[in-house]
């Protein structure tokens, strides 16, 4: 079982990314789960075509703590097996824990079955605290990808997170596993993000590249493979569902300084 | 006295009065004390510590020593991490344990820390070990406490070196240090070769030398502990505080796992002896046959003490169980039963038991002494068996209590003298019979008073 946890900047499209991601897998015939670590819970709403998954948590809440599993985990399209861990309400609570706690009932319940070949963790945004740590550490995820684009934003959050994952990789088996470009039609952008990932020890695993077809596909609640499968952005998806089960390169990530990180730009983006 | 309990039972989803629980650090903190040469360490701010220790100070008369990661607000933005390194750093050159057993608090937990890796990080001398358990007191109470750091030692410590050495594991779970020695003199008895982990016994009750010693000489050897992965079986008793223990060492070194009930009453002392009969080839001594006929002589000669009577049993989850078995096959009745724990085996099991012997009683887990106090408003009973904490519902109500469990807080003596085994099933028929007799004799009219009861 190859345990994988997707990070980036918020808003980059880590879910959306990880679901036709995770579709490109199942269409290859693997046996996948997903746990969403955001307290949006929005990471399966493609893959379970718009069903509101009720979350750990909210079970929790509402159902003590004498949860099944069948109530939190729902299988959606190539029996793909989704759960969301949820949150609190914006504002309130601490979000971080209720990763902790919904990971270890996911242990505790038994749903790591010997039977998947992935297990992939989408993670909101940043490594906050602690809790958002939790996917990587302990053996869990081994190796890790960070979903960006050519925006310095992007970069600067991927360099971030790089530095949390050095920190993890030094006493458990982490590694990163590469950069997933989600293109946002920056110049420059593959060249900038090779660099980049070269700079830090990495790869450039995969660009997709933009299409507003991944939009529609999303309004009408499904993944790019399953509402289009013939067009080109599908294949854009099984060739990073290719690229990842093909993956040798798991390395212990080398972050910059801030000023490297602008000179970079500098060099190789937008004004390259 | 608890003059404004109502009657009525209503259903309570927010809100816990008089709970039947504490946290978990309490049952990581006893079971760590039955390593040798241990110190447990609370990774939380000094309160808890503090509190923890007096705890268990109070229940077994004993000096109970632990440190502290001393958080302070900047432990708690920027993680503890710093804090354990520098505190096992300090524990080892000034207290100079064998082990330090790291167990979390509620603010560590919610931080999120990351203690194996910070374990990993500090400066650990040669020769020393350092475990930990994950201890939130907001999931379960401190029976999960106990069973957390009872599956810490596994995981850190068991081996399995592919050389057998014919020895049983016993995991007593949370029971006296005089419980502890008693299930030993059974296996002792039988010439049976085990190891038991945790054992507080020599930590516990340890005796007054004249010279005060940090690290007693009881407690299971770290060598012990590493060689329980060699062990032929693990027999652990009771699925709360230490099934997960048995199951992590036959996950790790495939050593089988056998959870029985603990061995409180002939019934639950039976299955024990010929569990290690079947287990070992050994015999059961005639010492041990004769102990148990004793019980049932007394049995026979003093059931109309206690037979027929009401009785509420609460406490922790294995051991209220176990009363359960026994009390029904006293012949008595359990007619509400009670933890504070969270756990619907619990109830199953309970309830299985109840309807078995046809009897209608009322079985809850994570439950509270005011919802025990109502159901006993409702229809009362005639004696209560539980911790210290049943003292108000007795006196309110005037009800015999008998103190067993965990805690008594009021009463001593109690952790040097089982309630396991045959020579524990004598000694509970004697506190039960006596308690109601007394109160037989206090209510008796002058001229109804009997010599001969």
């Amino acid at each position: 079982m190859r345990q994988v946890a997707i990070y980036g900047k918020g808003g980059i499209g880590k879910s959306t990314t990880t679901q036709n991601l995770t579709v490109g897998l199942g269409e290859m015939g693997k046996k996948v789960m997903i746990v969403g670590c955001d307290p949006k819970a929005d990471s399966t709403r493609l893959v379970l075509g718009g069903l509101a998954q009720r979350s750990v948590l909210d079970t929790l809440r509402e159902e003590g703590e004498e949860v099944e599993l069948d109530s939190i985990l729902k299988r959606g399209v190539f029996d793909i097996k989704c759960v969301e861990s949820g949150g609190p309400e914006p504002g309130v609570g601490c979000a971080g824990r209720g990763i902790i706690t919904s990971i270890n009932m996911l242990e505790q319940l038994g749903a790591y079955t010997n039977d998947l070949d992935y297990v992939f963790y989408d993670v909101l945004g940043d490594v906050v605290c602690g809790g958002f740590a939790m996917p990587i550490r302990e053996g869990k995820a081994q190796e890790i990808y960070i979903v960006a684009s050519g925006e310095l934003m992007a970069l600067y959050a991927a360099n971030n997170i790089s530095k949390g994952i050095q920190k993890y990789a030094n006493t458990g088996g982490t590694r990163l596993g590469g950069i997933i470009c989600n293109s946002r039609k920056v110049d420059n952008e593959r060249e900038l993000l090779e660099n980049f990932a070269k700079e830090i020890g990495s790869q450039l695993i995969y660009f997709v590249p933009r299409d507003n077809l991944v939009q529609r596909a999303e309004i009408n609640k499904k993944t790019v493979i399953d509402f289009a499968p013939e067009e080109p952005q599908a294949d854009s998806y099984r060739g990073l569902a290719r690229a990842i089960d093909g993956n040798e390169m798991f390395v212990v990530p080398k972050p910059m300084t801030q000023d490297r990180l602008e000179q970079l730009m500098m060099e190789h983006g937008i004004l390259g | 006295m608890l003059d404004f309990t109502p009657k009525e039972y209503v259903d309570r989803s927010a809100l816990v009065i008089n709970p039947a629980k504490t946290c978990q650090p309490v049952g990581a903190m006893y079971a760590a004390l039955g390593i040798h040469k241990c110190l447990p360490h609370s990774h939380g701010s000094q309160g808890c510590c503090a509190y923890h220790r007096k705890f268990l100070t109070r229940n077994f008369r004993d000096p109970v020593m632990a440190s502290t990661s001393s958080f302070t607000e900047g432990a708690a933005v920027f993680g503890g991490g710093t804090n354990l390194k520098t505190a096992i750093r300090n524990i080892f050159s000034i207290y100079d344990p064998d082990i330090v057993a790291v167990h979390t608090t509620c603010l560590s937990e919610t931080i999120g820390d990351d203690i194996p890796t910070f374990v990993m990080e500090a400066k650990v001398p040669e020769g020393k070990v350092v475990i930990h358990a994950n201890t939130p007191s907001y999931v379960g109470s401190h029976v999960t406490g106990f069973s957390n750091m009872v599956k810490g030692m596994v995981k850190y410590l068991a081996q399995n070196s592919k050389t057998p050495n014919g020895k049983v594991n016993i995991i007593p779970g949370f029971i006296n240090p005089g419980d502890m020695r008693e299930i030993k003199r059974i296996l002792k008895a039988m010439g049976i070769e085990f190891i038991m982990f945790p054992d507080t016994s020599g930590v516990l009750d340890a005796p007054m030398t004249g010279k005060y010693d940090m690290y007693p000489s009881g407690g299971t050897k770290i060598q012990d502990l590493i060689d329980s992965g060699n062990s032929k079986e693990t027999i652990a008793f009771g699925s709360f505080a230490s099934a997960d223990g048995a199951f992590e060492l036959e996950k790790k070194c495939k050593v089988p796992a056998k959870v029985l009930k603990t061995p409180i009453g002939i019934t639950a002392t039976d299955e024990f002896l010929m569990a290690v009969s079947r287990l070992t080839g050994k015999e059961i001594p005639q010492e041990l046959e004769e102990e148990r006929g004793q019980v049932v002589d007394i049995m026979v000669d003093c059931h109309y003490h206690y037979h027929g009577k009401k009785v509420a049993i609460f406490g922790d989850p294995d051991v209220v169980a176990a009363l359960t078995e026994f009390t029904l096959s006293m012949g008595m009745i359990p007619k509400y039963v009670l933890t504070g724990t969270p756990g619907e085996a619990f109830e199953r099991e309970v309830r299985g038991m109840l309807s078995e012997a046809g009897v209608d009683g009322k079985v809850k887990s994570a439950g509270d002494l005011f919802t025990l106090h109502q159901w006993i408003k409702e229809e009362p009973v005639d004696l209560l068996l539980g911790t210290t904490y049943g003292k108000y519902i007795s006196k309110a109500e005037d009800i015999p209590l008998v103190r067993i469990g965990f805690p008594v807080l009021d009463r001593s003596v109690h952790s040097y003298l089982p309630i396991t085994g045959y020579k524990g099933a004598m000694r509970i028929i004697e506190m039960i019979s006596n308690a109601l007799l007394d109160r037989q004799d206090r209510d008796a009219a002058d001229e109804d008073l009997e010599l001969i009861l």
